[in-house]
């Protein structure tokens, strides 16, 4: 499903060496990653990988105090406006105001992205729409389910009519059926309208389903890069030529994740308050 | 849907009709009319939350209802305190509703922080809205929050039988007044939110701040009465300028209206460049 890049067109991302530090973790270290037009760009890693911290440097939520973040050709650190304006972002944490409807709740993006008054009743309706919210959009947001809620951030998010979609963690907490339903609806949507998407999970089977490409982040860095299957097929071929017999099913994208990892992966996999967030979003989605 | 779903019903992208809308980004605004659009965003916000729960609004008014009713409706007897003719419970009417518009907003921190935990905040601040702009809009949401609540007391204070003026024009200046007075301390709290950022201390210091801030304003008695190092405090306090514009726009006593609106619009303002610059914490 990768499209071929356009010369002309700039990629949808590019980082070049990203770091950030927390005192003294470098939760980024020298990130290296870019993310082609029209693709779904999967961001995989244990928690405490540095893909929420290079997400929110790629959003303009943090600085980029070293190495360099551009969305589609503009400078993340100089032109901030104008990078948000080509963004769509769905956090970790179910981000839709308990206290509003649904419809409310995407009006409000409507309006902090200047959609005219003209425009935005039937905007705001085809964003909720093409999210399959339409019947529960006058219902406030407090009585939806995980996913609905999940999808109405996600009309939120289109409701600007964003080049770049990017989603951290979409479906963390979510029953199975739920997930699926949220995937879905991200393809549907990346189909209809021609979106890049960066997305985030660490999720190895819905990665490996969903993402045109993955880049498997581990302490600061993309440490492998590729489609799930070139991936895999790799890692196959590998283990293959070390001895291991033909007939040995293709490794999983979990398998990859641990070769490029190594060992340590326990015990450096998120800290007390990574673990304590995630619970909570957990929690929220029921 | 013509034919039964097999399973579950799947999406796919010919399900997902009537978006064209969706494919053609907004117009930005230009630069000068972005700041009143973000104000309105939040303010819209604002009301539609009040809108569909008004509880806050009755519970919040309880509290000041005592105020004028005990301690008004005492001290009118008693004559302790110089009012220059007023009835006391006149002379207080206005600082009581200056009062409850302040306690709005000091806690009005609390749910910067709670959207933030929320992820709510993260997401406002990845849309076009610089972050003065977003914190000037929360200040006027804060401050049209106050002036329901403002209302509220008024008409109670009318009830009473003090003696409110209803010329509009005046009624205006107070919502002007009450408006400044609550962009001020919703900043104030917001500040602080930047800088503790835990719900659980801002509600502390929330608590340990509103009492000095009302008693060492002219709300209950007159500055000429205080000892000296509290009229000093009372003088750089902002709670005082809002009161005595309002005690002369309300009911007509002796007050420095323009000095007043005035003071409140630049504390206004230094509370707006505060509460933009620490708003980089909350996002981190």
């Amino acid at each position: 499903m990768t499209r071929d890049s356009d010369p002309d067109q700039p990629e949808a991302v590019t980082c070049t060496g990203l770091a950030y530090s927390f005192g003294e973790t470098n939760a980024v270290d020298g990130l290296d990653l870019s993310v082609r037009p029209g693709e779904v760009f999967g961001l995989l890693g244990p928690n405490g990988a540095g893909k929420t911290t290079a997400i929110r440097c790629i959003t303009t939520l943090l600085p980029v105090p070293a190495g360099m973040v551009r969305v589609f050709g503009s400078d993340a650190a100089k032109d901030r406006m104008g990078v948000r304006r080509l963004l769509g972002y769905v956090p970790q944490q179910l981000s839709a105001d308990a206290g509003l409807t649904g419809r409310e709740n995407v009006a409000l993006f409507a309006r902090v992205f200047d959609v005219s008054r003209g425009e935005r009743a039937e905007r705001v309706g085809q964003a909720l729409a093409a999210v399959d919210l339409t019947d529960a959009a006058d219902r406030l947001a407090k009585t939806y389910s995980g996913g609905m809620i999940r999808r109405l951030e996600l009309a939120q998010a289109l409701v600007s009519a964003p080049r770049l979609l990017i989603l951290d963690e979409p479906t963390i907490g979510l029953d199975p059926i739920a997930r699926t339903g949220v995937w879905e609806h991200i393809n549907a949507v990346r189909e209809a309208t021609g979106m890049t998407v960066l997305v985030t999970t660490h999720y190895m089977d819905e990665a490996d389903q969903y993402c045109d490409r993955v880049g498997l982040m581990h302490r600061g860095r993309v440490r492998a890069l590729g489609t799930p299957t070139e991936l895999r097929q790799g890692l196959g071929e590998r283990r293959r030529a070390e001895g291991a017999p033909a007939s040995a099913p293709l490794p999983t994208l979990e398998d990859v994740f641990r070769d490029v990892a190594g060992s340590g992966l326990d015990d450096k996999s998120g800290d007390f308050r990574d673990v304590r967030s995630t619970r909570r979003t957990a929690n929220r989605v029921g | 849907m013509s034919e039964a779903p097999a399973v579950l019903p799947t999406v796919s992208a010919e399900r997902v009709e009537g978006i064209d809308l969706l494919l053609r980004p907004p117009r930005p605004r230009a630069g000068w009319r972005l700041l009143p659009a973000r104000v309105g965003a939040m303010c819209t916000v604002e009301l539609q939350k009040l809108r569909h729960d008004r509880t806050e609004v009755y519970t919040r008014a309880i509290q000041p209802a005592l105020w004028l009713l005990i301690f008004g409706q005492t001290f009118t007897r008693i004559r302790a305190i110089p009012t220059g003719g007023i009835p006391y419970i006149d002379y207080m009417a206005p600082g009581i509703i200056a009062q409850s518009a302040m306690f709005i907003a000091i806690f009005y921190g609390i749910q910067i922080i709670w959207e933030r935990d929320a992820g709510i905040l993260n997401k406002l601040l990845v849309t076009p809205t610089p972050r003065s702009a977003l914190i000037t809009g929360k200040a006027f949401a804060a401050g049209l929050k106050s002036l329901i609540q403002a209302l509220v007391v008024v008409v109670i204070a009318a009830l009473l039988g003090v003696a409110l003026t209803w010329n509009p024009l005046k009624l205006l200046g107070v919502a002007g007044i009450v408006v400044l007075g609550s962009a001020f301390f919703s900043c104030l709290s917001m500040t602080i939110a930047g800088i503790v950022i835990s719900r659980d201390r801002l509600m502390g210091i929330g608590q340990a701040i509103t009492m000095p801030l009302f008693f060492g304003s002219n709300a209950l008695y007159p500055i000429s009465v205080m000892p000296g190092w509290l009229q000093a405090i009372s003088k750089i306090n902002p709670l005082s300028y809002e009161v005595d514009a309002l005690r002369g726009l309300l009911i007509g006593a002796h007050a420095h209206v323009a000095l007043d609106f005035g003071v409140l619009l630049v504390a206004a303002l230094i509370g707006i460049t505060a509460a933009s610059s620490l708003l980089g914490r909350l996002a981190r």
